[in-house]
């Protein structure tokens, strides 16, 4: 289907241009952010920056890093990422095989998928959400950030529609064979929705990296806060109130601005670093169980 | 026979049990809540001891000045976003696919998916620095062409067309897989058909591939509109300010003011039972039309 006409190829030149131009846009900012973050504070200050570093140093990852609030959630966040995505991922194998069942395998199966879907339209809202938790005595604790979404309902449905496309010959062979479902979810369902398994283990993560309003409403003391939520304290709303005075010194030294963007930096690095390895997953899980035709 | 049945069935609810607890009382428990609509409520009294008011807090709502206008925002923007959201993610799907090189193909892909994968917190953070009429990038490249001094997050008349450019931004590339997939199921054989008809590029884009990607263009349209009130909490709430009150504050971030900040609880669930009710309606009014034109169904 080559094109070589004349037309053909100048439609060529603008298309390309067009995409490399869009590709530039999506990464551009994150490389303007990532040069002030490595520039010093009067270069930074004097808005001279603009895809490299200017006079480089490393003064303000440094500054960031010895900070005890953004090391403390980085580790809240890193422990909410593990104990999440393993709650989520058993959560959602266990729902998704079960409901991927047609009617007359698993006659009670349309009461639960209502039972799932209406927390998808409805929910009690964050305030009742809150009451429930602090009952419980869960408030403030890591598992106030884990439980309330341990069930995600969209990745059920995108794990379900997967294993609807296993062909039932190969699990009605373990049937014969005296297998039961346990042992046909944990042998024949699992190892062959690897792509799709991968593409919500991505998405969990990422969910739970990137969370942070919850952490703000859940948890009372800032020193539970995982890192966006400490990040949306101090990047966002930044409140001079809560500095100390030797802070206010050192922020004199490193300017605002180069903190601010090592910190987004660093609030990024974790999806920089996984994402390569996942994307050539995500794009085939996400399709194969949605789009028919 | 049903006991046998009944027995087969039983790993089925056993694998179910776990997630049917953790929802019982994480989501539907809160549901409860709703009740705090209809009541003068006070922390210290509880739900069932609070004074029942009937439609109180919605009237009081409907007084409030502001009421509509942050419901013309909320629906404004989202109804931007939504049309934004399917136009873009369609044309650049089209000029990917026209694209023959793989490995550029994969460049282009990989990273346009990327900032659907940041958080609305890296985001603004890298917004306000880059807007920021001082030192941002923004305002230097505007600054060759002569255009100086532009407060984006601080405009009011701006602020509502930056939350839609920037989240059409950070999902317009994620949004093309989808087209993508649909693209490459096209038959083959159908552009050597319109090829042997005499047909260039332009005329096998307009009769072929458009028409073969029609229903999936549909569907999402259908599917999306069940964010008409949805206009983005995690965007707003990290990038308005005051000064952009009047345009820029959305249901969602009234409801937190009210109900956060001021502790309004009853007025707060009133706002928050609205918005999923016209939700639901969307929602389910789209999915009937999905399943009608669309021929498609969840489950």
């Amino acid at each position: 289907m080559k094109n070589k006409s004349f037309s053909g190829k100048i439609f060529m030149i603008v298309n390309v241009s067009i995409l490399i131009f869009l590709t530039l846009i999506c990464v551009l900012p994150l490389i303007n952010v990532l040069s002030i973050s490595f520039s010093s504070s009067a270069a930074a200050s004097a808005g001279k920056i603009k895809l490299l570093p200017v006079d480089f140093n490393i003064s303000s990852y440094k500054y960031v890093l010895s900070k005890h609030e953004f090391i403390i959630s980085l580790i809240v966040s890193f422990k909410r990422l593990f104990l999440g995505v393993i709650v989520n991922m058993i959560l959602t194998i266990l729902v998704a095989y079960p409901l991927s069942k047609d009617n007359k395998t698993f006659r009670s199966r349309s009461i639960y998928t209502w039972f799932f879907l209406i927390t998808i339209l409805f929910s009690g809202g964050l305030i009742p959400t809150y009451m429930v938790l602090r009952s419980f005595g869960i408030l403030d604790t890591i598992w106030a950030l884990i439980l309330p979404g341990a069930v995600p309902v969209f990745n059920v449905i995108l794990l379900l529609n997967f294993f609807k496309e296993v062909p039932i010959e190969i699990e009605e062979a373990a049937f014969i064979d005296g297998a039961g479902p346990w042992l046909s979810l944990l042998k024949i369902y699992i190892p062959l929705s690897t792509p799709s398994l991968a593409t919500i283990v991505l998405f969990c993560a990422v969910g739970h990296w990137n969370s942070w309003f919850d952490g703000l409403i859940y948890m009372n003391n800032p020193s539970h806060y995982p890192l966006q939520s400490y990040l949306q304290t101090v990047i966002i709303n930044t409140d001079m109130s809560r500095v100390s005075a030797s802070q206010l010194k050192d922020m004199a030294l490193i300017s605002d601005r180069t903190t601010k963007a090592a910190q987004i930096f660093i609030g990024a690095i974790p999806i920089l670093c996984v994402y390569p390895f996942l994307q050539k997953y995500f794009t085939k899980g996400m399709t194969l169980g949605s789009v028919k035709g | 026979m049903t006991k046998i049945k009944r027995l087969k069935d039983l790993p089925y609810h056993l694998m179910l049990l776990p997630a049917v607890i953790v929802v019982f009382l994480m989501n539907y428990v809160p549901m409860f809540g709703i009740i705090m609509a209809f009541e003068k409520y006070i922390p210290s009294k509880g739900i069932l001891g609070s004074k029942f008011i009937g439609l109180d807090n919605f009237k009081y709502i409907i007084n409030m000045p502001g009421t509509f206008q942050v419901l013309y925002n909320t629906v404004f923007i989202s109804f931007m976003k939504i049309v934004l959201g399917i136009l873009v993610p369609v044309t650049v799907s089209l000029l990917i696919n026209e694209i023959q090189r793989d490995w550029f193909k994969r460049s282009v892909q990989s990273i346009i998916y990327l900032p659907h994968f940041l958080s609305w917190i890296v985001l603004s953070g890298i917004l306000v620095d880059i807007l920021s009429p001082s030192t941002g990038i923004a305002s230097s490249v505007l600054g060759v062409f002569g255009i100086h001094d532009v407060f984006f997050l601080g405009n009011a008349k701006l602020f509502p067309y930056v939350l839609v450019i920037s989240d059409t931004w950070k999902e317009f590339g994620f949004g093309t897989i989808i087209y993508l997939a649909a693209l490459t199921g096209i038959d083959p054989s159908l552009y050597e058909a319109a090829i042997v008809d005499g047909a260039n590029r332009w005329k096998q884009t307009w009769h072929v591939t458009l028409p073969s990607i029609k229903y999936i263009i549909i569907l999402m349209t259908v599917l999306s509109m069940g964010n008409v009130l949805n206009a983005g909490f995690d965007q707003v709430f990290n990038l308005y300010s005051p000064a952009v009150y009047s345009t820029g504050d959305i249901l969602d971030t009234l409801v937190y003011r009210i109900g956060i900040i001021d502790a309004q609880f009853g007025p707060a669930t009133a706002i928050g039972l609205f918005k999923s009710v016209v939700s639901f309606i969307f929602i389910a009014g789209s999915y009937k039309l999905a399943a009608k034109y669309g021929d498609y169904k969840i489950f």
